[in-house]
């Protein structure tokens, strides 16, 4: 379980455009690095995130190894109706890493 | 010898009371790093932090004890980042802060100390030391933490390394310089523990020391060595009054 | 080579030389790369800002928004944003798709730079068209490091 934080307002009102940081735990291993040893590490990624909101994709990303250790994604999502959003990390090695938030609309 | 050291020591502390001209690290960075330590939904040491939150609670040990069984609130620690290191006389001896999560951790929870730098260790001490923010950094003013201390200061202006230069003459005398495009900062630990772009990851202020000290082709001290602790006790004296940052971002 | 082939070059070498150098250098990866994502279509510059400091202090981890010129109605809708770089090992860095529940054609993250280069934002529109903001950042190394 990598440690996640995530940032989002306690609530919106209907209509507005909420800003939402997502921030994980993981070392984002390039696959470029040699150990002390001089041998190669090997590649170890997040490959694959996506948020959901009520159900619908606000947001899909592909990530590479030029995406920073412990990765931070800022999204923008439209407020409708109270609802969840769920976010997913999947990644080599058999990464996944699932997080869940309730967006509050007034 | 003893005599000048505690002359200079004296004129450090009486230099304080003229206009401060000390800047902490935060100030040499780029607007774009600032903003990664001032807002803590982009700070990425928050993700230790959140770590020592949870362990926090934990027990662990075979007193099976979590810290808030002891300590209650964390909040009731403001104050302790911004004073440490500290004298522990029962032990007899100067700890810093990891050194006394250490302590407690072995003799209060009878589990297994950690190695240095490790994660769980750096969480906890990023979750005490952030209680302290925005605070005064206050130095213990205990007495018998004198003598490490100016062995600290001695340490601070002795030449070591292949490139024969004390911790001195770039953070005193050539602060506000530039080394290979970086801005030289005064050396303030002022952030500790933070994250380092560098590192990828959270880190202790010895494990910065020991990277300056690599930098000029010395032997770094090994982890939790006097040197190390003399020298942090200083570096604390020197920035007395400085604002608590922790934890920090740093390039 | 022969001679009528030569002077071929030179005389035309001028003209060759602004058609394959536009304004900024485009390395082979990038630009494959590029083509391999929009299908060969070229993108046109505007719409799309791509926002990183000019000069970075640590590469590790350098804070990049990308924002896009687009209503977000249910119509127009910004499809994709991507970003690459010229130098680093590899040229991607990230896709976004964004969905229905996007509110703003915005994307925050923190990226790698190898080296001092070229960064590129491309977007895709909702009619299909490709949009490109390309910035030259130079790197600087840190002077302390740990081994």
């Amino acid at each position: 379980m990598a440690r996640t934080v995530i940032t989002l307002p306690e609530r919106a009102r209907r209509g507005d455009i909420v800003e939402v940081r997502c921030l994980i735990a993981h070392t984002m291993e390039t696959g470029y690095r040699n150990d002390d040893q001089g041998q190669r590490l090997p590649a170890d990624l997040i490959r694959r995130f996506t948020c959901h909101y009520r159900g619908e994709l606000v947001c899909g990303a592909d990530l590479f190894a030029a995406i920073s250790a412990n990765p931070l994604l800022v999204l923008f999502v439209h407020a409708t109706e109270s609802g969840p959003l769920d976010f997913v990390w999947e990644g080599d090695n058999g990464f996944v890493q699932r997080e869940s938030r309730t967006l509050t609309v007034t | 010898m003893k005599r000048l050291l505690a002359a200079l020591l004296l004129y450090a502390l009486a230099a304080q009371a003229q206009p401060d001209t000390r800047r902490s690290g935060f100030a040499d960075m780029s607007p774009a790093t600032q903003a990664m330590q001032r807002d803590d939904g982009l700070n990425p040491a928050w993700l230790w932090v959140k770590d020592g939150e949870a362990l926090w609670t934990t027990t662990a040990g075979r007193r099976d004890k979590s810290c808030a069984n002891c300590h209650g609130q964390v909040s009731s620690l403001r104050g302790v980042a911004a004073r440490y290191p500290a004298w522990d006389a029962a032990l007899g001896r100067a700890l810093n802060l990891n050194q006394r999560i250490q302590q407690c951790r072995t003799r209060h929870q009878q589990a297994e100390a950690w190695p240095a730098e490790q994660a769980q260790l750096l969480g906890l001490e990023a979750y005490v030391a952030m209680q302290s923010r925005g605070m005064p950094i206050a130095p213990s003013k205990a007495p018998e933490l004198q003598p490490l201390r100016e062995q600290g200061l001695a340490l601070f202006t002795q030449r070591i390394g292949q490139l024969n230069l004390s911790c001195a003459q770039c953070h005193d005398g050539l602060a506000g310089g530039r080394l290979a495009g970086s801005v030289i900062p005064q050396g303030h630990p002022t952030a500790y523990p933070l994250y380092r772009l560098e590192w990828q990851g959270l880190g202790s202020l010895q494990r910065r020391l020991r990277n300056c000290m690599t930098g000029v082709r010395a032997q770094a001290p090994a982890y939790d060595s006097q040197e190390l602790l003399a020298l942090e006790l200083y570096l604390k004296q020197r920035a007395a009054g400085m604002a608590w940052e922790a934890p920090g971002v740093r390039p | 080579m022969t001679p009528r082939r030569r002077w071929m070059l030179h005389t035309t070498g001028l003209g060759l030389s602004l058609w394959l150098r536009p304004a900024s250098a485009t390395p082979e990866a990038m630009a494959a790369a590029l083509r391999e994502l929009t299908g060969g279509v070229r993108p046109q510059t505007g719409k799309v800002k791509l926002d990183l400091s000019e000069l970075v202090e640590n590469g590790n981890a350098v804070p990049v928004k990308v924002t896009v010129d687009s209503p977000m109605t249910a119509g127009d809708h910004v499809r994709r944003i991507a970003l690459f770089t010229e130098r680093n090992p590899r040229p991607e860095v990230a896709v976004f798709q964004l969905g229905p529940a996007a509110g703003r054609a915005r994307v925050d993250t923190r990226i790698r730079l190898a080296t001092s280069q070229q960064v590129l934002a491309l977007a895709q529109l909702g009619d299909g068209t490709w949009w490109q903001h390309r910035v030259d950042v130079i790197v600087t190394l840190a002077a302390c490091i740990e081994s």
